[in-house]
């Protein structure tokens, strides 16, 4: 496979002594996977339902993000509009502050949100728009936070939206009272609630005796993320987007945080020994114990008898971040199958180094992929399935190789120990599908057809 | 979700809410992948690229390959010449395309790249290999919307390819405007059954329906080829389907190569076809073909037969201008009632053609260009609908108010079929008509009481 010569350290074999280099921006000209700031900061704080979210750009970055992501709320549904300014030539040439100060007006006092988040676009960057004085009025004006977001895509790669969102994220926390919060507290950090995900881990949380302060941004709410600097530990999930923001807390609040992954069985059971062991508290570790017997009991059975199946199978993944790529190396060996390729859009020079370790030698590892590279791949290691989001899922179904989105249009939640399991029939229905044996490198490769 | 949305309407002057439209980069896009071996390309920052391409993969359930010039911070602040001459040398080593496609972005428009001036540096400095070329559209996001991108992106091809030899040829230009690469197909099948050589720009079919072998083919086989774009110029006659989308490339190719060009509705519908059609009875001297009248036949056949279904049926149509104006038509002529029509383009054209076109039948219909969709809630809040026609993100509305709704436009991100069926012509009449059918008629079934549940409809 020929890469693009700029690439050719960002891409290595486990085994290899060579250290992935990554952490740059995408060679121009290159048809990356990744995306910008902005959508960064807008996927992360896109759930939290009952904000008022205001796009200060043009139509575009408002259109493309209206309810794509499948973060469920369980009440207010307010997050789901589209708020636009829909900058135009005129504010091109004028400014767009005074619009977007008209705009927050027709919105708020309608609308009656609990906080609101303008996000900044390249266009009102470059344009030298004044947001946070314009945030700042509204504050006054409707005494709710009014956050500026500073999210010019031109910033850099989704990684600096991550941090642009938790900035914003810090002008709420602290905000709040926290009376009434107990020693056994926690904030979730880094779900979004895809699928309901976060609804999982909360059930497991509480049978555990612990209480969640608030979850940050999944089925968010701001008067709960007003009060965050009460919980006791923070749980971080999403490491590549909310790391930051739990080290802003251990500082300000000294509050400690852990990276897990509610991802696969053992990083689940991990995630939670490691919650309980933190409160030292026997109780809460009897019942965890309890939990994750119980829990695993219940799934082992299921993913034995789809493991028949889909022994020696081949996989690749393409994801977000590093830490969802070791949970899945690992749930998918625990389904008998091998990684023939794992590739993050942002993962660090570390999150290689350990995927190196858990991938068999010989497994190719890549940083900010492209379609290109991708298909040569599957196609040398006659993958059976695919692992990504949305650019990913065609490249795949052409290929005649099956798909599970691991990304913001998964529609069955897959944290958890239930989650393992949904993972484990998915893809399992996906692998073992007939409809690929139609499809004629399949076909040919399987002997059914000349 | 959509509870919060009340019925009265307040004067909104500086926002959007639920847009029915989006910006110009991604027609522009959607035009350039109807080119054979064409990289669209991006010039801006990494997420204009990857929203693009993730919306047109929605609709279309394709690969979508668009590469970009991956802004930063620093390129923002001293240009992005240096991005874009890296891009093309990137590109051509890699993705070996016949053609690259620019098009900007707010931000390369507002910082003010000048692309012909970055083209041709490029070309001094030999980074476009012997027999490639680079073409570009102006195709800022703050002017216009995605139909805007698209024309622009036409008119770029035509810039920069279309020449006159001096010789005219027998073909005639046809500019299909925005529909599926479905009816761009179907579009070629008319011309065919008139036996008139056409070229068509641009041309998405068996690009984005490709068939599935098991390859991925990063150029699949369709698309209008570079050599067909340069012979444009000879042709003798310009079709131009859809105003919006397709009347700026005809009029430069008058204006640069003297091709005569006249500007038609998308031939969605009984009416819009049957012009279609007689325009190319006319350019070709012959009778209309027979296979062809008795597809005719059978859309008023049809239309006659469950008249009384679509009767006096008000419906809601919102959408591109080009399609809207062609459906409004088509409902009209199928009496039904079209009483709030709004497109999120921009045009007062759009307005006053609408108007005509209702003049008679619904006088005091709601109509509005550069609407959106909360507005178009509070219209059918305070009068509602039997139907809704419209893209997928009517189906919020149709949930709250518990409206059918027949998805027609772009985007459709929930179904499929739309890339693979047509609507244009008689035959894609058909299918529409029988959609608009059978939503009522479902929905007729699902209320009906127990005795007046009929088998026989």
């Amino acid at each position: 496979m020929k890469l693009i010569s700029e690439r050719s350290k960002q891409v290595v074999t486990a085994g290899d002594a060579r250290a992935v280099v990554c952490d740059r921006p995408s060679v121009a000209g290159s048809v990356t996977q990744r995306a910008c700031t902005f959508c960064g900061s807008r996927v992360v704080l896109y759930p939290i339902g009952d904000a008022l979210h205001l796009v200060h750009g043009p139509v575009g970055c408002a259109a493309y993000t209206w309810d794509i992501r499948g973060a469920l709320s369980s009440g207010m549904q307010l997050h789901r509009n589209s708020f636009n300014t829909d900058i135009r030539e005129t504010e091109v040439i004028f400014g767009g502050e005074k619009k977007l100060a008209r705009a927050l007006r027709e919105l708020i006092p309608v609308h009656r949100p609990k906080a609101a988040f303008v996000y900044a676009t390249c266009l009102t960057g470059v344009i030298g728009d004044d947001v946070e004085a314009v945030c700042r009025g509204a504050a006054a004006e409707f005494g709710i936070p009014v956050i500026p977001v500073q999210s010019e895509g031109f910033r850099g790669t989704k990684k600096h939206g991550y941090s642009a969102a938790c900035a914003a994220l810090t002008q709420l926390i602290g905000t709040g009272d926290t009376a009434g919060i107990g020693p056994l507290s926690v904030n979730i950090l880094g779900d979004f609630n895809i699928a309901g995900e976060i609804w999982t881990i909360k059930g497991y949380l509480e049978r555990m005796g612990v209480e969640v302060v608030a979850s940050m941004t999944g089925d968010g709410r701001v008067d709960d993320i007003r009060r965050a600097h009460g919980a006791k530990l923070n749980i971080v999930q999403c490491a590549g987007s909310m790391t930051s923001l739990a080290r802003m807390m251990q500082e300000k609040y000294g509050i400690p945080y852990v990276q897990v992954s509610f991802f696969g069985l053992e990083d689940c059971a991990a995630a939670l020994y490691e919650v309980a062991r933190h409160f030292a508290d026997q109780a809460v570790l009897e019942r965890t114990r309890a939990l994750v017997r119980e829990e695993t009991a219940a799934v082992l059975p299921v993913m034995a008898e789809l493991r028949r199946d889909l022994e020696g199978k081949v996989a690749a993944l393409y994801v977000g971040g590093a830490f969802k790529a070791f949970s899945l190396v690992k749930a998918l060996r625990q389904l008998g199958m091998r990684v023939a390729m794992a590739g993050t859009q942002t993962g660090a020079q570390a999150d290689y180094e350990h995927l190196k370790e858990l991938c068999d030698a010989g497994t190719i590892l890549a940083d900010d992929s492209n379609p290109l590279e991708m298909a040569a791949w599957l196609a040398e290691r006659d993958v059976d399935l695919f692992i990504g989001g949305v650019k990913e899922r065609p490249v795949a179904y052409k290929l005649g190789i099956g798909f599970c989105d691991h990304n913001h249009e998964r529609k069955i939640g897959l944290a958890g120990f239930v989650g393992m399991a949904a993972f484990a029939r998915e893809v399992h229905a996906t692998v073992m599908s007939p409809v690929w044996k139609l499809v004629p490198r399949r076909a040919r490769a399987s002997g059914a057809q000349p | 979700m959509l509870e919060m949305t009340p019925a009265t309407s307040t004067e909104r002057t500086a926002l959007k809410i639920n847009p029915a439209k989006t910006c110009q980069p991604v027609g522009a896009m959607y035009a350039a992948l109807g080119v054979h071996g064409c990289l669209p390309h991006s010039h801006g920052s990494q997420g204009c690229c990857a929203y693009h391409r993730s919306h047109l993969t929605r609709h279309f359930k394709e690969p979508i390959m668009a590469s970009t010039s991956s802004f930063t911070e620093g390129s923002s602040v001293f240009g992005g010449m240096a991005n874009l001459q890296q891009a093309v040398s990137t590109i051509f080593e890699m993705y070996d395309p016949e053609i690259i496609a620019v098009h900007t972005t707010c931000l390369s428009e507002t910082i003010g790249d000048d692309i012909p001036t970055i083209i041709g540096k490029c070309q001094n400095e030999g980074k476009i290999p012997e027999g490639k070329v680079i073409v570009h559209a102006n195709t800022p996001s703050y002017v216009g919307f995605h139909v805007t991108g698209f024309s622009n992106m036409v008119k770029g091809f035509v810039k920069y390819l279309a020449a006159s030899t001096g010789r005219r040829s027998e073909a005639v230009n046809l500019i299909p405007g925005w529909v599926e690469p479905s009816d761009m197909a179907e579009l070629k099948r008319y011309t065919a059954a008139f036996n008139l050589p056409t070229i068509m720009l641009p041309d998405t079919s068996s690009v984005l329906d490709a068939p599935a072998t098991g390859e991925h083919s990063f150029y699949p086989k369709g698309g209008t080829t570079v050599a067909q774009i340069r012979a444009m110029g000879d042709a003798r006659h310009t079709l131009a389907l859809g105003a919006w989308a397709s009347s700026d490339a005809a009029e430069l190719l008058t204006k640069q190569c003297e091709v005569p060009h006249e500007v038609l509705d998308l031939p969605i519908g009984l009416a819009a076809t049957d012009r279609f059609i007689s325009a190319l009875a006319k350019l070709t001297g012959t009778a209309v073909p027979q296979g062809i009248e008795d597809e005719r036949g059978r859309l008023v056949d049809v239309i006659n037969d469950m008249h009384q279904y679509l009767g006096g049926k008000k419906v809601a149509i919102w959408g591109d201008p080009d399609q809207v104006i062609a459906l409004t038509e088509f409902c009209r002529d199928m009496d039904m009632k079209p009483v709030h029509v709004l497109t999120g383009g921009n045009g007062q054209a759009f307005e006053e053609r609408i108007k005509a076109i209702l003049a008679d039948s619904v006088p005091g219909a709601n109509v509005k260009q550069q609407g959106d969709l909360f507005l178009m809630h509070q219209w059918i809040k305070k009068e509602p609908v039997d139907l809704m026609i419209g893209t997928t993100y009517g189906k919020f509305i149709s949930r709250a108010e518990d409206i059918p709704l027949v998805r027609f436009g772009w985007p459709i991100l929930d179904r499929v079929g739309h890339s693979y069926f047509p609507s244009v012509g008689y035959t894609g009449g058909l299918r529409l008509a029988t959609q608009l059918i059978s939503a009522i008629q479902e929905r007729q079934d699902r209320d009906a009481p127990d005795h007046a549940f009929e088998l026989v409809m």
